[in-house]
């Protein structure tokens, strides 16, 4: 629609350009998250998740064999020989890793490269090579403990579900999001389902049926729509303590409901009211009461806006804080949502990203799926329910 | 009892009892109260008609009222009490307390920040987007990417944004990716470029425009042509003219700050405890989820606008930058409007990210934050429900809007 005569070509280049730049800013934080979610704690402390991919410099300190194991140590034109791998030593397969830089001593672990020997003390010498095989000679017959040899080497990029089985599986662990999870699911389903039905009632009425008042109600849903449920913690919350729910699952249900429903009434009646008026005229003269017109015609035809809240909903009481925070958590801790505990742990465990990263992408991974396996439900809310 | 067989006890406790409330209510009014049958039935019909919209509200009503019409009364009268007192009546004293603490000033003009800055950056680049993905092929992928945000906790937000904006020490490698961009710089040709120059080219262009959009919304104030606008419309143009000026001079500083200031180079910073500065690192975060909104609303309204006038245009010579500013933009201001609002409510209620990544520390503390502050950590309900009410007088402008519009709509 847009056919410029000259220089299409040069502006779709420019276009196409722009947009993956504005795609990957958008992408990167979010991905630096993931990837770092899949990495040890060491190597997130080492180096930027952007080097994942690549092969990664790590100094390291690793032994030869431990030549008091030995049965005996061959002889070889008359000093004793050692031999072995030191990746192999460590318990990890040869060929891994290729070493770049190597040394003895902890003040110079990079004095000798590849091939070197170094002189050790008592005329022992060792020589390194680049996948890790060594050769130790001495005089007399080494004993106890191996050689220590510093390295630097470069490994191969590594991933672990390390972090999510500590932060999943591992029922020790009191950090762990499982039972935040399962807190975060009990809160949300019930406080998703409950206001869809009231509301649609509601909806009908609005839309469908002719009383005084109407008109008035429909500004009031209108008006309550931006009311910010600050105002609302602390009388709710004295009025729950009043009349004995105080803090608990009963109350966030309530209050979520609450909240939720002027969106709900309203985007429910903005659809509602676009239903063809004949197949409800025809219903009435048919002799169908109002509650058989509500469920058999217009709940099933309602159905992408019912869809549409309940993907509201279900997004915004998951990913609530200040909600559960006020009417939900005590001081016990036994009913927090992951939402509180991320913020817990960013408190407690400030710089241990493996934790962070993890915890983060367990809370954010159900809404991710919701949000591309129904995302055209999604837009069509948004569309109808942003006010015009 | 376990919490997950108390939530299926929930689910089928409240949606049986909806179920069962609305189909009994129905039959008790048409079988019992008022039958259809008798001498009286035409008139026990009528009847009937008339209470049953109200048996289909009542739920609704009941915990709309509840839950949010009540808060309103009770959070204007407790911010008129005193707890510690015993509830007693104190007159202002409570706005007088708030209005001595400097915390609440700083919340207040960060707050004022945030509603300039995020509405406007996330239509921005919403627009910006909604126009670019609707020009090509994988448009849709590019959509889904920038929309998704939208699905991502606040906190879960901060945790992605605290990384990017981790520091370590200087001499180590740097895990956060802002910090690592930012050693690049060494205050050579490049940094030069790209720290000085560029952002002062953005800041004159932006206060240029700003300057632009000044003028045209006090041009019919002061120079009214045809037809003088309205006392509300007057003040409106106003006020929305005093915000840009009062920006364009912000650039200016900010001008001035690039010309002349001096960086840190080649020493990690730790964004979060710059002043003023960390206010805008965590804007970002807000920006980067209401942008997707924004691009889907508005590319909606784009894809809306009739070909025919852009055909039109196209034909009489006009250029694309003309076509954009000159025909479409017109044609969608009623929803960048719209959108504009929408996030500007976000905007005030914001107090996740502000709670998760600082806390309202560094001079960071929004309205939102700080009510939280006072309601559950000075246990100051007075004070923090005083800050209650002024969140919801920065909305009230927005809800008149809002009710206006949508009774206009329905006539």
């Amino acid at each position: 629609m847009d056919g410029m005569a000259g220089g299409k070509s040069s502006l779709s280049w420019a276009v196409n350009i722009s947009v993956v730049v504005l795609v990957l800013l958008w992408l990167f934080p979010t991905v630096g998250l993931l990837v770092s979610s899949f990495r040890t704690a060491d190597q997130i402390a080492g180096s930027g998740w952007w080097t994942a991919m690549l092969p990664q410099e790590r100094n390291e300190t690793l032994r030869t064999d431990r030549p008091g194991d030995l049965e005996t140590i061959p002889q070889v034109d008359g000093v004793y020989v050692v031999e072995g791998n030191l990746f192999v030593a460590d318990g990890r397969t040869e060929g891994g890793a290729a070493i770049s830089a190597w040394g003895t001593g902890s003040l110079a672990i990079d004095e000798f490269v590849p091939g070197d020997t170094a002189p050790l003390d008592d005329g022992q010498a060792i020589t390194v090579q680049e996948n890790g095989d060594y050769v130790w000679t001495s005089p007399t017959p080494q004993e106890g403990r191996g050689q220590r040899v510093f390295t630097t080497a470069a490994t191969p990029p590594e991933f672990t579900v390390e972090n999510y089985d500590n932060m999943l599986f591992d029922p020790s662990n009191r950090e762990g999001m499982t039972k935040a999870f399962f807190n975060t699911l009990t809160v949300t389903i019930p406080a998703t389902i409950i206001p869809i039905l009231i509301a649609a009632f509601a909806a009908y009425a609005l839309a469908w049926m002719d009383f005084p008042g109407r008109a008035l109600l429909i500004a009031a849903v209108v008006g309550l729509l931006v009311v910010p449920l600050q105002l609302a913690l602390i009388p709710l919350l004295r009025l729950h303590n009043e009349i004995g729910i105080g803090k608990g699952y009963l109350g966030v249900w309530l209050a979520h409901t609450g909240f939720g429903l002027p969106l709900a009434i309203y985007l429910l009646r903005n659809y509602m009211v676009g239903l063809p008026r004949d197949i409800i005229e025809n219903a009435r003269v048919d002799g169908a009461t109002d509650f058989q017109i509500f469920v058999k015609i217009i709940l099933p035809l309602s159905y992408p806006a019912l869809a549409s809240f309940a993907i509201f909903q279900f997004l915004w009481t998951w990913n609530d804080l200040l909600v559960s925070l006020v009417f939900l958590i005590d001081s016990s801790g036994d009913t927090t949502v992951m939402t509180k505990q991320i913020v817990e742990l960013l408190g407690s465990r400030g710089g241990n990203w493996e934790i962070l990263a993890t915890a983060a992408f367990v809370s954010i991974a159900v809404p991710l799926l919701v949000f591309f396996s129904l995302q055209r439900f999604l837009v069509r809310g948004l569309l109808a329910g942003s006010v015009k | 009892m376990n919490p997950a067989l108390l939530g299926v006890f929930t689910i089928f406790v409240g949606v049986g009892g909806c179920l069962a409330y609305f189909y009994f209510s129905n039959v008790l009014l048409d079988k019992v109260i008022f039958p259809a049958k008798g001498i009286h039935a035409g008139r026990n019909i009528n009847r009937a008609e008339k209470v049953r919209p109200w048996l289909f509200l009542a739920p609704a009503i009941l915990a709309l009222g509840t839950y949010l019409a009540y808060p309103v009364v009770a959070t204007i009268w407790l911010s008129l009490t005193d707890r510690s007192q015993g509830d007693a009546f104190v007159g202002l004293a409570n706005y007088r307390q708030m209005g001595l603490d400097p915390k609440f000033w700083e919340a207040l003009r960060n707050n004022m920040l945030w509603l300039i800055v995020v509405p406007a950056a996330s239509t921005a680049f919403g627009l910006l987007a909604a126009q670019l993905t609707d020009r090509i092929r994988w448009g849709n992928i590019a959509k889904s990417i920038i929309f998704m945000p939208m699905a991502i906790s606040f906190v879960g937000a901060a945790v992605i944004f605290k990384l990017v904006y981790d520091a370590r020490p200087a001499g180590t490698g740097q895990i956060g990716i802002l910090n690592a961009v930012w050693l690049q710089f060494d205050g050579g040709i490049g940094s030069l470029i790209v720290l000085r120059i560029l952002p002062i080219l953005l800041l004159v262009l932006m206060a240029a425009g700003l300057a632009l959009l000044a003028w045209i919304l006090i041009r019919p104030v002061v120079k009214p042509d045809h037809r003088r606008p309205g006392l509300i419309e007057t003040l409106v143009r106003l006020l929305a003219s005093v915000v840009s000026v009062l920006v364009v001079l912000a650039c200016l500083r900010g001008i001035l700050a690039a010309v002349g200031g001096t960086y840190p180079y080649g020493v990690p910073q730790q964004w979060l405890t710059i002043p003023v500065w960390n206010s805008f690192f965590l804007m970002i975060v807000l920006i980067w989820i209401q942008t997707g909104f924004a691009m889907v609303i508005l590319s909606a309204a784009l894809r809306g606008i009739p070909e025919e006038t852009i055909e039109a245009a196209i034909i009489d010579g006009a250029n694309p930058l003309q076509i954009f500013f000159s025909i479409k933009m017109p044609q969608i201001a009623p929803t960048i409007v719209v959108v504009w609002t929408t996030i500007t409510i976000v905007v005030l209620k914001v107090f996740d990210i502000v709670y998760a990544m600082t806390n309202g520390q560094w001079q960071t503390q929004v309205l939102a934050n700080y009510m939280y502050d006072k309601l559950f950590r000075s246990n100051d309900w007075g004070v923090g429900s005083a800050a209650a009410m002024v969140i919801m007088l920065l909305v009230t402008p927005i809800l008149i809007w809002n009710v206006y519009n949508a009774r206009k709509e329905m006539r």
